[in-house]
């Protein structure tokens, strides 16, 4: 693809809850801070993009709201339903169609509204929504069927968890940097079988932002641009019980278009670093094998060689992952933005050597129905 | 409320107003969930490409997109495909009340379906279910019928 570049990234600290902060607020420091990052004013910025979700948020239109608090005065502004990565993946759109440069931010208080009634709400209301399944409920459902499938164990997925919450803990950013083992994952009380508290992400509010542009543009800013090598999407069926859900077909599909994009052939090989999605422990699992780091089911002991830890050959979720910090919808987009910091030797604390490929995956829907892979890279 | 006062930062309530709606089941769906009320029969509906038969009935398959008509019999019982234990309460989003846990959900294939549904299991202990068990639907009484999901009480393993 013609090359487009990331010039500038920020994001809000993760917490709990930002009482001090409306979402206009937390969009406003992102996009400041991303301006900043890209050395740009927000006169440099010709197109808008918003990102949220109405339900999350309590009001329609949710992405109006914050208009103000990301410079979209007079500008050509549009709105992405969805996570980070699908959002991203439009801006990068509007950059190649030569509309000029894009400023996309991503907002969302987990802590403003009742988490399993929202997500209750994504199931169809004739045939499912009346189970109160939700995404934790769903998701178990999902971790069952792949964990037998493929014979992995509880405790390889605790490995996830143990992992990215201590890789949390050099991060920031982070809202849940914690010191633990995989005994005490396995000691937390379960919420559904075999989902445990401490597989789960937390609820959090955040806000993060990214400058895109073209490679015309990119070459007279401050920071040191971050390349898109490659981009893919792919969705499955909506209803739970149309899919097997051990299965990572959608995932696959994104990765095939985004690595031929890319040229990447040899994932393990070629790829530096991973920021998957990880709301789940067992999800990380999935992903690695969905993205071809491994065999199917190969990802337990993949996790359990260190091979995935910082030090490994392949480190995956750097930044904590969603385990660590979980703002619904910005998680995508702070996997791309992790990204982008590793290959420009920003990541601080948690940076890794040499990072000259990364791969970000974002997910949409119930246990990962729709499914987006990012490569970005230091070369044009 | 009480903690509220003493906060730094405020916070709006929006209180308990609902925002109702009325979704449509359509014809599909109206005959799908009308002979549960009415006869306790299940319903699939069959794809002209592929042969996969769907429940509930719906008009499209989605990986072919081709339009079914076909209307085939299901039966009500089927086989486990996963499950889970819930243990932490929730508001169950239909009644507004807390659900008592623990409580189980199933991935349920009826035989003669290729789809699955999803619905409350009578087991509460994951170590007595396995993928592949038999299980087989519990209807709501005669008279208590009103023409939804919750027409079917919970699917039940069947015990040799
Ligand atoms: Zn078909």
């Amino acid at each position: 693809m013609e090359p487009v570049a990331i010039v500038g990234v920020g994001m809000t600290e993760v917490k709990r809850e930002r009482a001090a902060d409306t979402v206009a607020d937390l969009v406003f420091e992102a996009c400041t801070k991303a301006l900043a990052d890209s050395g740009m004013g927000i006169d440099d910025i010709d197109i808008v993009l918003t990102g949220s979700n109405d339900f999350f948020d309590g009001r329609t239109i949710s992405s109006m709201a914050v208009m103000d608090a990301c410079g979209s005065y007079d500008k050509n502004v549009s709105t992405v339903e969805g996570d980070g990565t699908f959002g991203a993946a439009h801006a990068v759109m509007r950059v190649l169609a030569g509309w000029g440069t894009c400023l996309y931010c991503v907002h969302h208080k987990g802590s403003e509204s009742v988490m399993p009634l929202i997500t209750n709400a994504m199931f169809d209301p004739l045939y499912e929504r009346f189970l109160g399944i939700e995404a934790v409920t769903a998701s178990a459902l999902q971790a069952r069927a792949y964990m037998d499938r493929y014979g992995v164990t509880e405790q390889q997925c605790a490995a996830v968890s143990v992992k990215n919450h201590g890789n949390a803990r050099l991060n920031p950013v982070a809202q849940m940097p914690l010191e633990i083992t995989v005994d005490d994952v396995m000691a937390s009380p379960y919420l559904a079988d075999p989902i445990k508290l401490l597989d789960c992400g937390p609820i959090s509010d955040g806000a993060s932002a990214v400058v895109i542009a073209s490679a015309d543009r990119a070459k007279d800013v401050s920071g040191r641009p971050v390349w898109v090598k490659g981009i893919g999407y792919s969705c499955d069926a909506f209803h739970l019980g149309d899919r097997d859900l051990s299965k990572v077909d959608a995932l696959q599909a994104a990765a095939k278009k985004a690595y031929g994009d890319a040229g990447i052939t040899d994932p393990s090989g070629q790829v530096d670093l991973a920021e998957v999605n990880d709301a789940f422990s067992y999800m990380e699992l999935m992903s690695l094998e969905g993205l071809g780091f491994c065999e199917r089911g190969g990802a337990g002991a993949l996790t359990e060689s260190g091979a995935t830890a910082l030090g490994g050959k392949l480190p995956v979720n750097a930044s904590g992952g969603c385990i660590s910090s979980n703002p619904v919808l910005v998680t995508g987009l702070n996997s791309i933005i992790e990204c982008v910091l590793q290959v420009r030797g920003d990541a601080g604390d948690h940076q890794v050597e040499g990072v000259g490929t990364a791969v970000a995956q974002g997910v949409n829907g119930p246990c990962g129905q729709s499914q987006c892979v990012w490569v970005l890279g230091g070369d044009a | 409320m009480a903690d509220d006062k003493k906060r730094m930062y405020l916070a709006i309530e929006s209180g308990e107003s609902a925002q109702p709606f009325r979704w449509s089941a359509g014809t599909y769906g109206s005959k799908f969930l009308t002979e549960i009320r009415d006869n306790k029969k299940f319903w699939g509906i069959k794809c002209p490409e592929c042969g996969r038969v769907y429940v509930p009935i719906r008009s499209v398959c989605g990986p072919c997109y081709r339009e079914m008509t076909e209307l085939v019999p299901v039966s009500d019982e089927g086989t486990l495909i996963t499950f889970s234990v819930v243990s932490f309460g929730f508001v169950d989003p239909s009644t507004g009340l807390q659900r008592p846990v623990p409580y189980g959900y199933a991935v349920i294939q009826l035989d003669g379906a290729d789809s699955y549904l999803i619905h409350f299991i009578d087991e509460t202990d994951p170590e007595k279910m396995k993928a592949g068990m038999r299980v087989r639907a519990v209807f709501e009484e005669d008279g208590k019928r009103t023409g939804s999901m919750m027409d079917i009480k919970h699917f039940e393993l069947i015990r040799e």
